[in-house]
């Protein structure tokens, strides 16, 4: 129980860290490409299809634009070129529903007139404007973005995968569970019974762990899908999903409601007042104990994020290396297009390992800490 | 800081989205798939179990079938000794009693022989009584001419001399 904390606060230093580090640079970005803030109708600042290099070689490259764009969310779907997929836009203003085509947009460039405002689009974020052309703030705070955004259209992608995945298995299972498995299934099947048998039974016990079972597979299986989907560099995958923090954050956020919901009288008294320590101990360790339930589903959510987002940042910035080398010179781009594809395919390996890494380590951690939740009390029995 | 704060949208989506996965593949996934892992684990632990108890069985049948086997051969060897002991015995007494037959057989001999041969002594004693009384019976009859006192004399006298 005392060394949680310990581990916890060394994971989150060293996320917090790269998470900072992110920011700076997406900060940095941002001042420098946009020195005069304000969107304007008559402004013509760089847009999403420009970072993309392919087709707009002539035009200066951008690195961290163009990684950053890769990484976080978008209203369409970059496939090739100049062709992109609209996705819907869809806006719960204060006046109701709003719906249209992300294409209306025309990649930030043009002002939609919808039912009830008048809608810009300023970094992927959906503004209100008036006639002007300037931010109207109060109706763009009012406004619920729920849009069928890249990232949705993934995460969508990936439960048609999974549920296309594990039905035919389950019927397989159900026609006779005693045949030897077969295909997909003899595959799925060790994952299956390795999260059960060495992730479930050993950290929530062999009494309470068939419970937690379905959350431990979906949550391993959702990961590890979004993941390697995140690995394929063309349409359907390519979309950070699961290093979006709006994901990790959604995960997490169940695995303490989970734990809140499940938790017994034990769990609550070892956080507020740890049994069998004098009083002014207490002082200390339990607020140590009260972060402690905080920061364990904080270090979940980024852990994911960060490792995820790193990953496609490394390889991005590889392929990025080839455009800045180009830019200068044609035969320097040339040159180091081979080095960059080695350490490409390098860091995708190294990816498809993390992928896997990191959908056994979430579950892994929220078995732990189901396990920690539901905990009999061992001090007053004392076989522990 | 788009990079660190969570997006409504996604939230939404993502709880929705992850829900419904949830309850699809709890409800049609892993519950199937758990129930027919145990079913199966539980399924080979019985055949194990059977096969081992099949194995004890197995062993234990040898075991009798050994004892049952040895069993066969002692009677057997207890059978071939009692049938060459009765052998044994009817070969003694057929030779025995053939050895008896014999020697019966041959006294018999004997005595018939000892028969045959006082017969025949008897005979010849006769035949030479007479032959002695027809000589003597000449002999007299030139020196006593019909004295039937001699005669009886002499055959008495013959009777009395013993051949041997």
């Amino acid at each position: 129980m005392i060394s949680h904390p310990n581990t916890s606060l060394k994971y989150i230093l060293c996320t917090l860290i790269l998470a900072v580090g992110l920011q700076f640079s997406a900060i940095a970005e941002h001042t420098d490409e946009h020195p005069a803030h304000a969107p304007h109708a008559t402004e013509v600042s760089t847009t999403s299809a420009d970072a993309h290099p392919a087709p707009h070689g002539e035009q200066k490259f951008d690195a961290g634009k163009m990684i950053l764009e890769h990484i976080l969310d978008a209203h369409d779907w970059h496939l090739f070129g100049h062709t992109s997929i609209h996705l819907p836009v869809i806006l719960y203003t204060d006046k109701g529903f709003e719906v249209f085509s992300s294409g209306k947009f025309e990649h930030g460039h043009a002002t939609v007139q919808g039912k009830h405002y008048s809608y810009r689009l300023h970094d992927e974020k959906v503004i209100v404007v008036d006639e002007t052309g300037a931010e109207n703030a109060a109706a763009t705070a009012a406004i619920k973005d729920i849009s069928i955004t890249k990232n949705v259209l993934a995460l969508l992608i990936s439960i048609v995968v999974l549920i296309a995945i594990f039905i035919p298995i389950s019927n397989r299972y159900q026609q006779n569970p005693n045949r030897a498995p077969s295909g997909l299934q003899s595959l799925l099947e060790p994952i299956i019974l390795f999260i059960q048998d060495n992730i479930a039974i050993p950290n929530i016990g062999k009494k309470n762990y068939g419970k937690y079972m379905p959350f431990l597979l979906t949550v391993f299986f959702f990961i590890l899908v979004n993941n390697l989907l995140g690995l394929i560099p063309f349409f359907p995958g390519g979309a950070n999903v699961t290093g979006n923090i709006s994901v990790t954050f959604t995960l997490s956020a169940i695995v303490l409601i989970i734990v809140i919901v499940t938790s017994n009288k034990h769990y609550w008294q070892h956080i507020l007042a740890m049994p069998g320590v004098p009083k002014p101990v207490l002082l200390i360790l339990t607020p140590i104990e009260i972060l402690g339930f905080v920061i364990r589903p904080f270090v979940l959510m980024m852990r994911l994020f960060a490792n995820i987002t790193a990953g496609h940042i490394v390889i991005l910035s590889f392929i990025s290396l080839i455009f800045i080398f180009g830019a200068m010179s044609a035969t320097a781009g040339y040159g180091i297009s081979i080095f960059s594809m080695l350490l490409v395919v390098f860091m995708s390996l190294l990816e498809l390992l993390v992928a896997f890494l990191q959908a056994y380590v979430f579950t892994l951690l929220s078995a732990i800490y189901f396990g920690s939740a539901i905990e009999e009390g061992h001090h007053e029995e004392g076989h522990h | 800081m788009r990079l660190l704060t969570p997006d409504f949208g996604l939230v939404f989506w993502m709880v929705l989205g992850f829900g419904i996965l949830f309850f699809i593949l709890s409800k049609f996934a892993w519950k199937p798939i758990l129930s027919a892992l145990k079913e199966r684990e539980q399924s080979i632990e019985g055949s194990l179990r059977q096969a081992e108890k099949a194995r004890e069985d197995m062993s234990k049948l040898v075991a009798k079938n050994e004892e049952l086997l040895n069993q066969a051969k002692e009677e057997r060897n207890e059978i071939l000794r009692e049938a060459r002991e009765a052998a044994e015995k009817v070969k003694t007494d057929i030779v025995a009693r053939a050895q008896k037959e014999a020697e019966e057989k041959l006294k018999q001999a004997i005595r018939e022989i000892d028969i045959q041969k006082m017969a025949a002594i008897v005979e010849v004693k006769n035949a030479a009584g007479l032959m002695a009384l027809d000589i003597a019976e000449k002999v007299i009859r030139k020196e006593l001419k019909g004295n039937p006192e001699q005669v009886a004399y002499v055959n008495q006298l013959a009777k009395e001399a013993k051949l041997n």
